[in-house]
């Protein structure tokens, strides 16, 4: 199979010579095209810092990240917002949706700004509305949606752009769980029906029970991966849940 | 100790935020310092004493117009302050969470008040100091006063003024401050930035009907102030084309952005387009929200670019009128009242202007050159009402003012001739059996013209004539500042044989060139018409000098409050849409993160970000021009009589003005929400 993602020794220093903070130490994987992994680790893991280098809005320190192939710590500027308006799809713990815009707008705007034809950009909206279960919201604005569809139209957004790689920072971290759940069904969907690539960071174990693989970050460096094989969802469960006892106190704490 | 550390670091950490609360502050005192040390500097020139009258009377209703000035700079600097606390609720939540008393909060912002006072006041008053001394270059000049002794003044009293005026406003603001912080929650302190803005949307068939009526109103308020015009019978009947005007501007703000929104989002292709969407959104939810202040600040324009070009157009018309208009020295005018009975001054009636004169001993051989005498006669039944024959009724009905049984003038061709000749103007020929009218007063050629048009007859002396053009004939007789000729009727010769004398005139002008001279000679007949005004003549004196320097006053005091007013209302609207935008860059900082996160790039950002202001500030910038041309077409109507030849000039000079501020509002407004944007 294709890598989508390769990370090869990354490091990412913070601080100075007199305190220096180690928030990624050496980490290497690779994500294969279709593949939804998670990564779990407690607050101060260097889950989101990960997350942050990958998605090309922090810098590393040391190491490469490439995307299909191209090394993205190479690139600068416009490139830069290029790559992350076509390459990539964004889901955030707070939905990021902007307040003025309607959903339908909001997920427009990701391709407006790759200044796509208007008649396309509803082509491909009514596509994914359907995907994702919004069709009937599209018309609504954020202050009107609960906050599961808000994650859903989110989401909409994040892949109407056919993105090589969709990155979620910890999408169900708002959402109640019956809410959780049904976006996570639909994360499972896109991924399977779809074959959408996901990279998703998370602390919760029910939420990275849906994965098909997890890696376990502690202090900056992996811990622990597991894939989920064949078993049922719920033996993939209690699998996490016995490496995050392992992993000790912090992420117990989380959970 | 401590909280006065904390509140400088306060200063300079968001010198950015409060950029333009100083450029407010400074300017506000720059340009109140500016005309009201006019008084100061106006006394150190060499003038003469009518013209100083004039001056005394401009610094007097300066200093009138500061007050009202105070008034919007004190409301102005208390809005712009309130703005800036809001946008440190945060700060001070966190404050009262550590523990620090709401007594303490309030001395901190009394602390940073001061300081900016202090600060924006010195500033000011510097920047004012050397506005001020362009300013006495530019009022000599109006004023043609000598400036060969010019030096720098400081004016202490404009100076104690400025002190003492924004003294007060920084009181008010302190207390102010003091009120808002004790009465705050820490709640919404904490957490007011995070409520999510609820949109919320009109009725776009609501908005698209109050359009509609709002827009005919004001169209029908636009026609009341021009074409309706001369129906309007008193001032007070410009009132309903006002509150028209004021209500359909709120209403037309109003419904005008749901009314947009609706349509662009109809057109697809450009709606969806880059950040089109974005920028759009952000606007409309920005008037929605501002629809009251967006009407003020329209108006505010308005008040201004009329104020700006009027005031301007006249001070030009003025001075050019004077040339055009009184082309000799003197004019004397000497009444002949059919009933006076003082003998001595119904002897006077027999002689010319020039024997009285040189009976009161006037030397008029020495002094006076190109003299000219004439007589303008009258005939008691020929009132202007009868000078309408047959169009009187239809007249009547549309300009009910006129006074129609006032005596028409009558001249004889050849003395206008010779006058003409003399004020370089249009000779006329005339038959037997023609007449011909000339006059520049627009208002009463309008009436007259659709008499001659007719062909209308007049009965003079028992004969008839008839026009010789079908209009009213450009000229004048009396010299004057401004287009006062409201009509003489010329006719041959022998036509006046049977009527009386209403009036003798002379003309003339002085064979001295030295201006002191003239003075010196102009007193003289002064002097003389004084002393014989009502005892052995009734003859009137009219110089060219003097109606130079009382228009030249009238204009120099009509531009200088013009300018201020202008000036002051011009930054009062950009400043308050500068804010509005300034204290909504918090929202718009994280609505610009969410769109660096999918990928926008750096220049469209920049563009929306531009966009958005840009257009912020045209919108009510465009209506306000729209209201202007009305509005400038009205007030050309009221200020007829001085002339309106020269309005073009002085609206590129109010362009200019309002580039220059406004655009400067404008220029960092942008830069500000720039930085504020900026992803550190």
């Amino acid at each position: 199979m294709e890598n989508i993602l390769k990370i090869s020794q990354i490091e990412k220093y913070y601080g100075n010579r007199s305190s220096l903070t180690k928030a990624i130490d050496n980490i290497s994987f690779e994500v294969e095209k279709g593949e939804f992994v998670a990564i779990m680790g407690a607050s101060g893991s260097g889950k989101t810092t990960l997350l942050n280098v990958i998605s090309t809005i922090d810098k590393v320190t040391s190491g490469h990240i490439y995307v299909a192939g191209e090394d993205i710590t190479k690139l600068k500027g416009n490139n830069l917002n290029k790559f992350r308006r076509e390459e990539l799809g964004f889901i955030f713990q707070d939905f990021n949706l902007l307040d003025t815009l309607t959903a339908y707008e909001n997920i427009a705007l990701a391709l407006s700004i790759q200044n796509k034809d208007a008649k396309e950009i509803d082509k491909k909206i009514k596509k994914v509305a359907e995907d994702l279960d919004i069709k009937n919201i599209l018309k609504k604005y954020p202050y009107q949606m609960s906050g599961g569809q808000k994650q859903r139209v989110a989401s909409a957004r994040a892949i109407i752009t056919d993105p090589k790689l969709v990155l979620a920072d910890e999408p169900t971290g708002a959402l109640d769980s019956k809410s959780s759940k049904m976006l996570l069904e639909r994360f499972n969907y896109l991924n399977k029906e779809l074959k959408t690539t996901i990279l998703m960071v998370t602390h919760d174990a029910f939420t990275a029970s849906y994965a098909s693989r997890v890696i376990f970050i502690k202090d900056g460096k992996i811990f622990n991966e597991i894939n989920r094989g064949n078993g049922s969802r719920k033996e993939f469960f209690d699998s996490i849940i016995n490496v995050v006892t392992l992993l000790g106190g912090d992420l117990n704490d989380a959970l | 100790m401590m909280l006065f550390k904390l509140s400088l670091k306060n200063i300079t950490k968001s010198i950015k935020d409060y950029a333009i609360y100083f450029f407010t502050l400074i300017l506000g005192v720059a340009i109140f310092y500016v005309f009201n040390a006019l008084d100061s500097q106006t006394v150190m020139m060499n003038v003469s004493k009518s013209t100083y009258d004039i001056i005394k009377l401009m610094n007097n209703m300066l200093a009138g117009v500061s007050v009202f000035v105070s008034f919007i700079l004190g409301f102005l600097i208390i809005y712009a302050s309130r703005f800036l606390i809001k946008r440190r609720n945060k700060e001070f939540g966190i404050y009262l969470t550590l523990g620090m008393s709401r007594r303490k909060i309030s001395i901190i912002l009394f602390i940073e008040t001061l300081v900016i006072g202090i600060f924006s006041l010195i500033v000011g008053l510097g920047i004012g100091f050397i506005l001020s001394q362009f300013m006495s270059i530019l009022v000599a000049n109006m004023f043609e006063a000598d400036i060969t002794n010019f030096k720098f003044i400081f004016s202490t009293s404009a100076c104690i003024k400025c002190l003492i005026y924004f003294g007060i406003m920084y009181l008010l603001v302190m207390i102010f401050n003091t009120i808002s912080v004790s009465k705050c929650k820490l709640i919404d302190l904490l957490y007011s930035n995070k409520k999510s803005e609820k949109i919320k949307l009109k009725n776009p068939l609501l908005c698209t009907i109050i359009f509609i009526i709002f827009a005919t109103i004001l169209g029908i308020a636009y026609y009341l102030v021009t074409g309706g015009v001369d129906k309007l019978q008193s001032a007070s009947q410009i009132l309903l084309p006002m509150v028209m005007g004021v209500v359909s501007t709120f209403f037309i703000f109003w419904s005008l952005s749901g009314l947009l929104l609706r349509i662009f989002t109809s057109m697809k292709k450009t709606y969806y387009k880059g950040l089109n969407s974005f920028t759009l959104r952000q606007f409309s939810s920005k008037i929605n929200t501002t629809v009251f202040s967006m009407t003020i600040i329209c108006l505010m324009l308005f008040v201004t670019i009329c104020v700006l070009s009027s005031s301007l157009s006249i001070k030009n018309s003025m001075t050019k009128n004077l040339e055009e208009l009184a082309p000799v020295d003197i004019q004397l005018t000497k009444i002949i009242a059919p009933d006076i009975e003082n003998k001595e001054i119904v002897i006077d009636y027999d002689l010319s202007i020039k024997e009285t004169l040189e009976k009161n001993h006037f030397d008029t051989k020495n002094n006076l050159k190109d003299l000219i005498e004439f007589n303008i006669y009258e005939e008691d039944n020929l009132t202007l009402g009868n000078t309408l024959g047959e169009s009187f009724s239809k007249i009547y009905a549309k300009y009910k003012n006129l006074q129609y049984d006032s005596v028409e003038t009558v001249m004889k061709i050849s003395d206008y001739n010779k006058i003409a000749k003399l004020y370089g103007n249009k000779q006329y020929q005339l038959k037997e059996n023609e007449y011909l009218i000339i006059a520049d007063f627009n208002s009463m050629i309008e009436v007259r013209d659709e008499v001659l048009k007719e062909g209308q007859k007049l009965i003079i002396g028992g004969k008839n004539y008839y026009p010789k053009y079908k209009e009213c004939q450009n000229g004048f007789i009396e010299i004057s500042s401004n287009h006062i000729n409201d009509g003489i009727i010329l006719v041959p010769d022998h036509a006046i044989e049977k009527l009386k004398v209403g009036y003798k005139g002379l003309i003339a002008n002085y064979k001295e060139k030295s201006k002191e001279k003239r003075v010196k000679i102009e007193s003289e007949l002064h002097e003389i018409i004084e002393k014989i005004w009502d005892n052995t003549s009734l003859t009137t004196l009219n110089t060219k000098l003097d109606i130079a320097e009382s228009s030249i006053g009238l204009g120099a005091l009509v531009t200088f409050i013009g300018l201020y007013l202008g000036i002051i209302f011009l930054i009062s609207s950009a400043a308050i849409l500068a804010l509005k935008e300034l204290s909504e860059s918090s929202d718009n900082k994280e609505r610009f993160r969410m769109l660096r996160k999918i990928g926008t790039d750096e220049k469209m950002i920049n563009q929306a970000l531009f966009r958005q202001i840009a257009i912020f500030f045209m919108f009510p910038l465009v209506i306000a021009i729209i209201h202007s041309i009305f509005g400038i077409m009205f007030c050309n109507f009221i200020l007829e009589t001085f002339g309106n030849d020269q309005l073009l000039p002085s609206i590129i000079m109010t362009a200019i003005f309002i580039i220059i501020i406004y655009g400067g509002y404008f220029l960092i407004t942008y830069i500000c929400s720039k930085n504020i944007i900026r992803e550190r």
